[in-house]
């Protein structure tokens, strides 16, 4: 395998009950760099970022056939527990999603969970709200609860918890769509930094934020994976009429 | 009629109907110390309150109510003891382990629970419990505070089940799926976010439990025994307020002194209850408003 593909879908069909929501989708994802997810809303975005870190498994009644390969091991395998997936493959929600807890215990949660070799949980927290570039607003603050935070402030605070855990790879699901503009630009930017230590798959409704942040962009329609290739490619010549309809916003 | 009038109208048979409730209630709590107050023109406060005889047909008569404040509290608190890890966790496992087909068994059943008659529990523990206490443990008598204290439990698990129960769902989904995105087990969330998110809710749902198992009479009155005198040990019988009223009320004469006296034990009880009503409704106000956000 090549050493640059971090994760590898082979075939991919994922049925909700007897709904199929993804069709055949071979895809490489590459290590450090950032993956958009593009397409129009119940394309099954969601549902295959969520395939990479087995969240659907908490859903019932969901089927998975084919193969995903993370590490050249299938995720998929019943000896693989998922448990272990999920702490090496964060994920950041559409909607900020903070525990009713303080800020720090919200960042020290997964790595209490002690599995997580942490010598000093004090400075995993300081490093992890430095990394998500929340540290100077909230460091004296880090015993009141995280509920107060503005909503780009607790995104951030959920990309700091996903960050704790030391993952490999982080899963964004329209990370920025409950956001102001300004939140958002602080968001982009933070993705533009991790991306040299992370590699990020990100879904997102916004074209320009695809444009900007992403090294590769992926178009799906329902189910399917209609184009993936270079961000600079797809955005300015599509090889599909589909997707560049749908870049241009003349879809439908 | 107008739309405008009917709503009008509406609006105040509502208001009758609220209006009739606040004024029956005021109505009983007013007889209630209408006919309680008077026992303390002969006995004092303290005497009564902390006073540990209650012989009420002696010539002179004793009003000291403490044996039998102390008989409701220990049968409500050993009963809130076994009930509160039963009713939690029957909820924990109803709302977030349980598959489908036994969740839906397992809520009928403490439905079933919730609706039998206290006589009938009262009787279980009569001719079921006594008993077996009594051979197990070589006792003079099976009706004890360890017998009403189960029966108690039982009355109360439903309560602190089903409120529970609701605040467990009522966890936002959200939070399980950062958890578990954050690698936590299914235990690891019940026990670190789910179950300190539903705090209030659960709290709330043991003060009720509480309160209905010290206001419990039918119960206590065929089970705990009914003797008057501070307990030594758990398998002592004991006189909780509720019986001692059930059980004297019909004997005695029409505002007697230990008519008074029972009437004012009623107004102890009364008290009671609405203090455990009162840390409730606080309980969760207070995590509504902050989240259980310092856990
Ligand atoms: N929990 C579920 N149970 C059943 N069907 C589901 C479930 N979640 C999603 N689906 C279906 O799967 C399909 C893909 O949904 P998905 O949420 O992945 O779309 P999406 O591309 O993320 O859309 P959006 O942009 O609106 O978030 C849709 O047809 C949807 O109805
Ligand atoms: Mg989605």
């Amino acid at each position: 395998m090549d050493a640059n593909i971090i994760i590898k879908l082979k075939n991919v069909n994922f049925y909700y009950g007897e709904n199929r929501a993804l069709t055949d989708i071979t895809m490489n994802y590459r290590k450090n760099k950032v993956t958009a997810l593009i397409g129009p809303s119940g394309c099954g975005k969601s549902t295959l970022l969520r395939l990479l870190n087995r969240m659907n498994d908490l859903i019932d009644g969901t089927r998975v056939e084919g193969e995903i390969l993370y590490e050249d091991k299938n995720i998929y395998s019943p000896d693989l527990d998922p448990v272990e997936i999920r702490r090496k493959i964060g994920m950041v929600f559409q909607k900020p999603n903070p525990f009713p807890k303080t800020i720090y215990n919200n960042i020290a949660y997964g790595p209490k969970l002690n599995r997580v070799g942490s010598a000093n949980l004090d400075e995993l927290v300081e490093q992890s709200l430095k990394q998500a570039v929340l540290w100077d607003e909230v460091k004296d603050i880090l015993n009141q609860s995280a509920m107060n935070l503005s909503g780009g402030q607790q995104q951030r605070l959920c990309i700091a918890r996903a960050l704790a855990m030391k993952p490999d790879i982080l899963l964004m699901d329209e990370p920025t769509s409950a956001l102001d503009p300004i939140s958002t630009a602080k968001i982009e930017e933070l993705v533009e930094e991790l991306k040299k230590v992370y590699t990020i798959i990100i879904v997102t409704h916004n074209m320009q934020q695809a444009a900007r942040i992403s090294d590769e962009t992926a178009f799906f329609y329902l189910g399917n994976l209609i184009e993936y290739n270079k961000t600079e490619k797809i955005f300015t010549k599509p090889d599909v009429k589909q997707t560049e309809d749908y870049i241009t916003g003349r879809f439908g | 009629m107008n739309r405008k009038t009917k709503e009008i109208f509406i609006k105040y048979i509502f208001f009758v109907f609220a209006l009739v409730a606040i004024i029956v209630l005021a109505m009983i709590v007013f007889s209630l110390f209408r006919e309680g107050l008077p026992i303390f023109r002969q006995v004092s406060v303290k005497d009564f309150l902390f006073g540990m005889e209650w012989y009420p047909t002696y010539d002179p008569p004793y009003f000291g109510i403490f044996p039998l404040i102390v008989g409701s509290f220990i049968v409500t608190i050993m009963a809130t003891l076994i009930a509160v890890p039963l009713g939690v966790l029957a909820a924990i496992y109803i709302s977030e382990i349980a598959p489908r087909v036994i969740k839906e068994i397992l809520k009928s059943v403490i439905e079933l629970l919730a609706g039998l008659p206290s006589v009938v529990l009262g009787f279980f523990g009569m001719v079921v419990i006594a008993p077996i206490l009594q051979n197990v443990f070589d006792l003079p008598t099976g009706l004890n505070i360890v017998n009403a204290s189960m029966i108690l439990a039982l009355m109360a698990i439903p309560t602190i089940s089903s409120i529970s129960e609701d605040a467990l769902y009522a966890v936002p989904q959200e939070f399980k799926e950062a958890s578990y995105a954050l690698g936590a087990t299914k235990f690891e969330t019940i026990a670190k976010v789910i179950l300190p998110a539903a705090l209030s809710g659960v709290t709330t749902a043991v003060m009720l439990g509480m309160a209905r198992a010290i206001g419990e009479t039918m119960v206590v009155l065929m089970v705990a025994g009914g003797a008057a005198a501070i307990p030594e040990s758990i398998f002592d019988s004991v006189r909780p307020m509720t019986a001692s009223i059930a059980a004297e009320m019909g004997e005695t004469p029409y505002r007697s002194l230990h008519y008074h006296a029972l009437f004012a034990t009623g107004m102890v009880l009364f008290f009671l209850t609405l203090t455990f009503n009162l840390i409730a409704d606080h309980v969760s106000n207070k995590f509504k408003q902050t989240g259980s956000a310092t856990l």
